[in-house]
């Protein structure tokens, strides 16, 4: 039975670098995927593309390409990424230029188009997702749309024999169906083995979350060697048969255990994982250790696939003002509660106009609100935190202000103080006809 | 005993919905887990933090339950006020329910 080994090259845009080379130089593979595309990562490249139109990819993408396309080359390893973000064309051109001026002009690099559906979104009036209302009432605060592409056009464009296939928004386990497809000339109706490869691709996509990153706790569950974490390999057949594993001697672990998380990781119903080429259905995957950092996952099957793509919509939403400062010492929680309360008073006051704030002191109860950190010790230092949400950039200044001034208007003793304000880009989710959205292949000349 | 002793667990994000699986170390401890580990436990131990509905899954075959939370994000990883906005420490929270165990 023929086999293909892909490896997982970064699970979002800012990862190690290191593991990646690890992979190409040692890992015996056959494909590196890097998945780098969080979701408002696009909405924010389109901005950066509509000040300068050669620009609007990933911003690690050089640093990458030039880390692992010598070693890639060498041993013939097709690289699948979506660091194309908002400008897949532009990041397959500056790939091309980075190939040549490492001595690798014949490298064939193409660029998947056709997920930037804004056009088609503002014609339809789409309902959103999260919550009540349509596209149109983002108005001009709208940036863009795009919508998750499948395997299929990188499957395309690797089988037109493709080196590096560089995408913009596409589904995650797409980026790691698409070789199997190619490899194995997977129809594209066959949904069991559709769902068994989304099974693999949804547990490679984020890389060392399934190696043992963001796994470990001490005395439950050891991780060993974390600063040397080695990044997933999945072994996959023809017939949709998966073995996890690493490079042998890098940090970090794979066991039955980390595979099963990892499985779960940003999941609803289990039955209906919802993806542009298949709806798959993970409730029937077994998992099992077979040898020490190798876990056979069996059992993924799926459905027809549905008539809609899912659209990533992405709209200046507001500003949040922030302000931090910190109390320490006998007395530091009485005082970092004091100090809420004169800022609580203080927005009021002064008129700060925030539809939403919060107020919270890290190190007590930040993370999971009053109810759940009541039962904790008091500690000995804690940071006061104000944050709110306006309308423009001159109300949120004003909340950090508020904090700031505790320096001399506050509690005793308070340091550190810190302020930002920021616009938020956030992103909504809309439905849309499948057949609206068409990808296309381009191959870059080197 | 603690949730802690006889189950790991991963937050995962999606817009403003939080999910949360809970995975028995040991298959025995399954039942356990689908006696008292419910939904309408987990909604309240989130009170305050979780605004929206609580839907428990069931995965037999992983021993495992996986806890879908709406409205559980302050308004989504994009847009939230929160320090940690995709709520990855979630699952560090639901650890520390108490399980009552007769047959340890």
């Amino acid at each position: 039975m023929r086999t293909i080994r892909i490896g997982s090259g970064a699970g979002y845009s800012g990862d190690r670098i290191e593991p990646a080379i690890e992979l190409a130089e040692k890992g015996d593979i056959q494909y590196l995927v890097f998945e780098c595309l969080g979701e408002r990562t696009v909405a924010l490249a389109q901005q950066a593309r509509m000040k300068n139109p050669d620009s609007g990819y990933d911003p690690l993408l050089e640093e990458r390409m030039r880390a692992v396309l010598p070693a890639c080359a060498s041993k013939g390893i097709k690289i699948v990424t979506n660091m194309g973000a908002a400008n897949p064309l532009a990041a397959a051109r500056k790939t091309a230029e980075i190939a040549k001026s490492l001595g690798l002009p014949s490298l064939q690099i193409a660029a998947i188009v056709g997920d930037d559906v804004l056009d088609a979104c503002k014609d339809g009036d789409l309902p959103i997702m999260e919550f009540d209302g349509t596209i149109k009432q983002f108005g001009n605060r709208l940036l863009s749309a795009n919508a998750y592409l499948g395997a299929e056009p990188m499957a395309q464009a690797l089988t037109q024999g493709a080196d590096v296939v560089i995408t913009g928004r596409a589904s995650d386990p797409a980026l790691f169906l698409a070789p199997m497809i190619h490899a194995f000339g997977w129809a594209m109706d066959d949904w069991n083995l559709l769902g068994q490869g989304t099974v693999a691709g949804h547990l490679l996509e984020c890389a060392g979350q399934i190696t043992g990153g963001y796994f470990a706790d001490p005395g439950y569950k050891d991780v060993p060697d974390l600063a040397r974490l080695g990044f997933p390999i999945g072994e996959v057949g023809e017939n949709g048969d998966l073995v996890i594993t690493k490079v042998a001697g890098s940090g970090g672990a794979v066991t039955a255990q980390t595979c099963r998380e990892q499985l779960l990781y940003e999941v609803h119903d289990p039955r209906q994982y919802i993806q542009p080429d298949v709806v798959a259905d993970f409730s029937q995957v077994k998992v099992e250790e077979i040898a020490p950092d190798r876990v056979r996952v069996s059992g993924g099957r799926g459905a027809r696939r549905t008539d809609t793509l899912k659209v990533s919509v992405g709209y200046v939403d507001s500003f949040i003002g922030e302000g931090q400062i910190s109390y320490a010492g006998p007395g530091a929680l009485a005082r970092g509660r004091l100090a809420l309360e004169i800022v609580r008073e203080r927005l009021k006051l002064t008129g700060v106009a925030a539809s939403e704030l919060r107020f919270e002191l890290i190190g007590v109860d930040s993370l999971h609100g009053a109810q759940i950190s009541a039962r904790a010790n008091e500690p000995y230092e804690v940071r006061v935190r104000v944050a709110g949400r306006t309308e423009n950039l001159r109300e949120a200044i004003r909340i950090g202000n508020e904090v700031e001034t505790l320096y001399t208007n506050g509690p005793a003793a308070g340091g550190g103080a810190f302020k930002s304000a920021r616009d938020v880009v956030a992103v909504a989710s809309v439905l849309l006809p499948r057949d609206l959205a068409r990808p296309q292949v381009r191959f870059v000349g080197s | 005993m603690k949730l802690r002793e006889i189950a790991h667990s991963r937050t995962g994000d999606k817009g403003n919905i939080s999910n949360i699986s809970v995975i028995a170390y040991d298959a025995k401890h399954y039942p356990l887990l689908l006696a008292q580990v419910t939904g309408a436990r987990v909604k309240a131990h989130f009170a305050g933090v979780v605004e929206g509905e609580v839907v428990r899954y069931e995965l037999p075959n992983i021993a495992a339950l996986n806890f879908v939370m709406t409205n559980a994000l302050g308004g989504g990883v994009t847009r939230s006020l929160a320090l940690d906005a995709h709520g990855k420490s979630l699952s560090s929270a639901l650890l520390d329910l108490d399980i009552e165990d007769s047959n340890p």
